[in-house]
């Protein structure tokens, strides 16, 4: 295998709404920092890999208009996933092993501001049995979130401390659009939306965009004084429906940071993809994370979630902590579909 | 680049206007399943699944990768959703191919799909957008005037673009799985067919197909162990160019020329018209395959036509384009690309049947999509690279 190392990680200023500006538009600023914390000029990198949804600005090739925001004149090395753009940036590291380009930009974008979110990701269930019965997201989230409270004998207090710890994290984080100090008293105050989850269990409703930049090898020492080397890389997928699936566990994440070697060493910090504070407790469990790693620093996607591109974040936020010497081992998830339906892990190490 | 790859299996759908018979998930588990029983695999043979289709926006599924795991088997292993434009299928291809070359996997299927008849792909290619001009044309719309713009620039005669509808049509008579089988296909039958969008007529259009097909791609160990002959991948390029630019020539793309020099280095081909045996190449307007003639350099800019009204690119001509009877035969859109890679590889295994072009050793797999500025290509060999 080839190293390969993110060398540069931006991401826009999230906001619940942003009506003032389009996808290309909200991209150009991000793909411009990240280029320049770099230092590498937009003809100089060899691929481009990004990830979006078209239900989520409601027409089809919204991924098309927005490669204006990379400006690809002369004609470049590109490709897309309609999947969060954390499996771009597996795409682009596979790329990256062929040998005859040595930097990649990866981007991810979403306006979740611009529809129904909960309603379209209804969209994603089998459209023949499950989808006419419009169970929307926060709906199966809550299926999940009880089938786990009933097997481990947590309860809605462990959920609020996890909101609590992630809008402490958030409040250092200016990116983040839920923060701040609150306990799990008054979260536990407000009453439920759909039983066991409150709205401060949900992830806010967000428009952004996050560019990742990777380089293999010596490209990435010149580039980086310290890169975030991508020491393992999986992901795996679980069956569609949430009936023969255990919901209280994530079998597909376990697996994937098996193959990604997660627990072959100590673990500094972790950032996972749990949009509902449940998914985090069952995602710590599957990575098989000890208490002494830190967990979602950035606040996670409780605090700013960003469809499209809150997986990527994670890789992003885990890898500039690595290079800023925040931490030597950090593991880095992503999640797609129902239910963690989906999962990526990622293993990245300072040098 | 460490590993080989081959393509070791391939299945088709038989495509039609509407596969009522079976449900999104029957349709590409059915493609999938012929190509395992080509390769002689079963499901658990395969470490991950790529699927690639057109937006979702044709079915109405967001992100259907989640909803096809069960059925393509890929419950416990990492799955890929591709989606590139019309040259989705082809891109899938190549994401796949990756997956081998560099070692990761030792078996990858591939799988792409159109389920057209759940929706409208007129209205779903047609949605304005903010801030742009409405093209409520469909495809055709989108292409008729980068037609008008090729026959004024090359003078080409009014009739090119029927010789290559009724000769692409002929060619599906010998494909079993085309979806249109016109046995009364001539010129006449196409003159005489509704203008659709000058100068596009009817029949100078492809069809709105339900259909999938399948791979099944083995590194250098896998290949050897399989029953039928592989086909071995030789050279694999992407490119885009951008939607809006006014450098753009969208008659004659920057982005194919260069997608097509990449592929044809890489396996050493220098004359695509002398060197290959045959090619599948996107031809949805007939007047595509003159313009891609050239794009792609099988002759001079300006040429193209000629190539085709001598009969060159005929089943019986030196360089056959589209022996399976093309885009213009059968378009389940997501799958088309993949199509045209999977009758490049069947042409190179000896496995295209009647439609076998003979001795073909080497064959280009094409796909474009968006507005021509989305390519995919790769130069499948008899031979190991």
């Amino acid at each position: 295998m080839t190293d390969v190392a993110v060398v540069a990680f931006a991401q826009s200023k999230h906001v619940a709404a942003d009506p003032n500006r389009n996808e290309v538009e909200m991209l150009m600023p991000v793909v411009a920092e990240a280029l320049e914390q770099a230092g590498l000029e937009r003809e100089e990198i060899g691929f481009v890999c990004s990830g979006s949804c078209d239900y989520l600005l409601g027409v089809p090739f919204s991924f098309v208009t927005a490669l204006d925001a990379i400006g690809a004149w002369p004609p470049i090395r590109e490709s897309h996933v309609e999947q969060d753009a954390a499996w771009a940036l597996y795409e682009a590291w596979v790329r990256l092993q062929h040998g005859d380009v040595d930097t990649a930009l990866v981007y991810g974008f979403g306006k979740s501001s611009l529809g129904d979110l909960h309603e379209i990701m209804t969209l994603q269930l089998d459209p023949y049995y499950l989808e006419p019965l419009w169970p929307d997201m926060v709906s199966m989230a809550a299926l999940q979130a009880r089938a786990y409270l009933d097997a481990t004998g947590k309860t809605e207090r462990d959920l609020a401390e996890v909101v609590v710890r992630s809008r402490a994290a958030a409040a250092s984080n200016p990116n983040a659009i839920v923060a701040g100090t609150t306990t799990a008293d008054a979260l536990l105050k407000e009453q439920t939306t759909i039983a066991p989850l409150r709205t401060s269990d949900c992830p806010p409703i967000t428009d952004g965009a996050a560019v990742v930049i990777l380089a293999t090898a010596d490209r990435a020492r010149a580039i980086s004084e310290r890169p975030a080397w991508i020491r393992g890389i999986d992901h795996r997928i679980e069956a569609h429906s949430i009936g023969v699936r255990d919901l209280a566990t994530s079998r597909s994440t376990a697996l994937a940071a098996g193959r990604a070697g997660a627990a072959d060493d100590k673990v500094d910090l972790a950032e996972m993809h749990a949009q509902f504070s449940h998914e985090e407790l069952i995602v710590r469990d599957a990575l098989g994370l000890d208490d002494s790693a830190t967990v979602n620093p950035s606040g996670g996607p409780l605090a700013a979630n960003p469809v499209m591109a809150t997986g990527l974040i994670r890789i992003g936020e885990a890898a500039s902590r690595i290079s800023a010497g925040g931490g030597d081992r950090a593991v880095a998830h992503a999640s797609s579909g129902p239910c963690l339906q989906h999962n990526l892990v990622a293993v990245l190490e300072g040098e | 680049m460490s590993e080989r790859c081959a393509v070791v299996g391939v299945g088709q759908t038989k495509h039609k206007s509407a596969r009522t018979d079976v449900s999104i998930a029957g349709l590409v588990r059915e493609a999938a399943r012929k190509a395992l029983d080509d390769a002689e695999m079963d499901w658990s043979d395969v470490d991950a699944v790529v699927i690639g289709k057109a937006p979702d926006m044709f079915e109405g599924v967001v992100m259907p990768e989640l909803y096809l795991a069960d059925a393509l088997g890929a419950v416990g292993k990492p799955m890929m959703r591709v989606h590139t434009a019309g040259s989705v299928g082809g891109s899938t291809a190549l994401v796949a191919t990756g997956l081998v070359q560099a070692g990761i996997h030792e078996r990858v299927l591939v799988a792409a799909f159109e389920k057209q008849s759940e929706s409208d792909a007129m209205w779903a290619l047609t949605v304005s957008q903010p801030f742009s001009a409405p093209l409520v044309a469909g495809a055709g719309g989108y292409f008729a005037p980068l037609i008008r713009g090729y026959m004024r620039r090359s003078g080409a005669p009014d009739h090119i673009g029927m010789l290559v509808a009724v000769k692409d049509r002929k060619n599906a008579l010998r494909n079993p799985n085309a979806h249109l089988h016109l046995h009364d296909i001539d010129m006449k039958m196409v003159e005489e067919s509704p203008m659709l969008w000058e100068p596009l007529r009817y029949l100078e259009t492809c069809p709105s197909s339900d259909g999938a097909c399948a791979i099944v791609l083995g590194n250098e160990a896998t290949a050897a162990k399989v029953p039928r002959r592989p086909a071995w991948i030789h050279g694999t390029a992407m490119r885009s160019e951008p939607t809006m630019f006014a450098g753009r020539d969208q008659v004659n793309p920057q982005a194919g020329k260069d997608c097509a020099a990449d592929v044809f280095r890489q396996a050493g081909v220098t004359d695509p018209r002398r060197d290959l045996d045959c090619a599948e190449v996107y031809v949805p307007f007939s007047w595509y395959e003159p313009m891609w003639l050239e794009n792609l350099g099988f002759c001079a800019d300006g040429d193209g036509w000629k190539l085709t009204e001598s009969g060159a690119t005929a089943f019986d001509g030196d360089i056959p384009w589209n022996p399976s009877g093309g885009v213009l035969s059968s378009n389940p859109i997501g799958a088309s690309g993949l199509i045209r890679f999977a009758e490049a590889a069947q042409q190179v295994r000896g496995e295209a049947g009647d439609y076998q072009v003979d001795g073909a050793r080497r064959a280009l797999g094409h796909a474009y999509g968006g507005g021509s500025q989305f390519f995919a290509m790769w130069v499948v060999g008899s031979d190991k690279p």
